[in-house]
């Protein structure tokens, strides 16, 4: 392979123009403008095709629609603002699912820390099998989970609803907590945690006032991953909603008879409720590490 | 129990809740699932097990046609997802400069808005009358009398969008943690820009594109909201067939079996793709 390379050999197809005799080493000719300017047209391409489908959202959530459906402009209107939840049926939907969301992130966030420490901090017998079962799920077809969660439950004789769906959430949310807090971990040095045992800390006061704040980053960030994943699940939620309605439910159902503007108006604002929670984050997060920084000076 | 035994336990008591979760409401009904496919019997006279491996057969005849438009609707979006995404990857970790965390905010924005309903409004900005079907039957990617919706394109345009940041992000992450100076003394060494980008950039980058497929391609094979939503009864996909068989028609032992023949394959294919992908010769890949 490195014979090939060499700039040596004139025959050598990976170096094209390039003289064998050329003295200093050639540093590139100033990078193709046209190239690099297609790369962010491309991009920014790539960017509001992503986005689009979520400005329309917005943008129609203020339109005065006439009708079922609601994607021909009609002229602006605060009405669906001022009355997000005239919908009963859409408004108790929201309500289950910010609930479950709220409950299983708690969960599944304790759970899966718990785990992720164990398995990067301990060296137990079974580790690695442990790594790779909690790593299954993530591989694991949604509609294969759900559906053989659900013979479960109707072998057990368990009736779908509310709590159900708490638990299958638990459950799909667990390896991506671990996998979050894992990542945080293996960055983190360990001998931290051994000097404080050195200094007399037990290993209980050594978890919640050494690991627990050092990771604290990663756990915050693997808690706003599980609420995202709960509150847009549908497909496993299907399976063992029962009677249960959820959002993503609602509006799945609604697709076929046209999705109300409220629907417009409340994924707006859930949008505008997760990002201020991850600005919080970040505003939070900034105002420690200076705060570390004042202390230590 | 002594000092030790009790240090030893610990890594266990830590493991042991999310551990218990995941083996209770995962990997029993998976292997409960496994019994429910030998079953026979009929939704009124419940089913019972009698290791009845045909189920496996008669599904694989009856459904070869969903598995395979699944499969490839699912290969046709992971290829659609690599072409768009790694160029935005690579123009985010290399050339974003400061707006880096607003561009990656952006490409993790759909996130923030449930799939349902960002399919939902796919569904309406793509309607017949609309602007963009106008200009696709311009352009002719559509019949001038044709429709976009209800076709498999659609579903694999829905499938796309769906799981794109999903292939964003893993390419970035690799892009993003490869030394510098590596590209540099490639060019160091004569490398043309192009060169130094076949030859160490890709090869650097391929776990990233091989995680990045693997979380689009998964997800998609299962999927059957885009299916549902965007597409019509011509463009059903497996995932379709065992919501139905066991939501709507109580066939409990062919949704099972479909099931696994589903995540077999899937599995099967990780293992080949690792195979293909996760040779040391991944020189020999680039050029």
């Amino acid at each position: 392979m490195a014979t090939q390379t060499l700039p040596t050999d004139p025959a050598a197809p990976h170096v094209p123009g390039v003289a064998p005799s050329a003295g200093a080493p050639r540093r590139d000719r100033e990078p193709g403008r046209g190239r690099r300017w297609l790369l962010g047209v491309w991009s920014t391409l790539a960017i509001l095709f992503l986005v689009a489908p979520i400005l329309f959202m917005i943008v129609f959530s203020f339109n005065d629609n006439q009708g079922r459906f609601n994607f021909e402009w009609r002229g602006f209107t605060l009405k669906h603002w001022a009355d997000p939840f005239a919908n009963a049926d859409l408004a108790k939907a929201l309500e289950n699912s910010l609930l479950i969301a709220v409950l299983s992130t708690v969960v599944a966030t304790a759970m899966g820390t718990l785990l992720a420490i164990a398995l990067v901090r301990h060296r137990f017998r079974g580790r690695t099998p442990t790594d790779f079962f909690v790593f299954l799920p993530m591989a694991s077809p949604e509609v294969v989970m759900g559906a053989s969660l659900l013979a479960m439950f109707l072998v057990l004789g368990v009736g779908t609803g509310f709590g159900t769906i708490l638990v299958a959430h638990i459950m799909f949310s667990i390896s991506y907590v671990v996998v979050t807090v894992k990542s945080r971990l293996e960055g983190m040095d360990p001998h931290i945690e051994e000097a404080a045992k050195d200094l007399g800390a037990g290993e209980v006061s050594t978890f919640f006032r050494v690991t627990l704040p050092t990771i604290a980053p990663g756990v915050a960030a693997a808690a706003v991953l599980a609420f995202a994943l709960s509150i847009d699940d549908y497909i496993v939620t299907s399976f063992n909603a029962g009677q249960t309605q959820t959002f993503p439910l609602y509006i799945f159902g609604a697709t076929k008879q046209g999705v109300p503007p409220q629907v417009n108006v409340l994924s707006t604002m859930l949008l505008i409720l997760v990002l201020g929670l991850m600005l919080l984050n970040v505003v939070v997060q900034r105002r420690l590490a200076a705060r570390d920084r004042a202390a230590r000076a | 129990m002594s000092l030790s035994r009790r240090r030893k336990m610990l890594p266990w008591w830590f493991a042991l809740p999310g551990l218990l979760w995941l083996i209770v409401f995962f990997a029993v009904p998976i292997l409960n699932q496994v019994s429910v496919s030998l079953m026979s019997g009929d939704p009124e006279k419940g089913y019972e097990l009698t290791w009845s491996f045909a189920t496996y057969w008669d599904a694989i005849r009856d459904y070869h046609a969903q598995f395979t438009r699944s499969f490839g609707y699912a290969g046709a979006a992971t290829l659609i997802d690599f072409v768009i995404a790694f160029p935005l990857a690579y123009f985010i970790a290399y050339k974003a400069g400061r707006f880096k965390g607003l561009w990656l905010l952006l490409v993790i924005l759909p996130f923030f808005v449930s799939q349902v309903m960002r399919t939902a409004s796919w569904q309406l900005i793509l309607n017949d009358q609309g602007w963009l079907v106008a200009r696709m039957q311009d352009v002719g990617i559509v019949a001038d009398d044709g429709r976009f919706l209800a076709t498999g394109k659609a579903v694999i345009f829905g499938i796309s969008y769906n799981f794109l940041p999903f292939m964003v992000l893993p390419i970035y992450a690799t892009l993003d943690r490869i030394d510098r100076r590596l590209i540099e003394a490639a060019s160091d060494l004569y490398c043309s820009r192009w060169t130094a980008f076949r030859k160490v950039t890709l090869p650097l980058a391929v776990p990233g594109i091989f995680a990045g497929s693997l979380l689009v391609f998964i997800p998609a094979c299962g999927d059957y909201i885009n299916s549902s939503i965007l597409g019509s009864s011509n463009t059903t996909m497996i995932g379709n067939v065992i919501q139905s068989k066991f939501l709507n028609i109580l066939d409990y032992p062919t949704a099972a079996a479909l099931s696994f023949i589903l995540m077999g394959v899937i599995l099967l294919g990780i293992a080949i793709y690792g195979r293909v992908l996760g040779t040391k010769n991944l020189t020999e890949l680039a050029g």
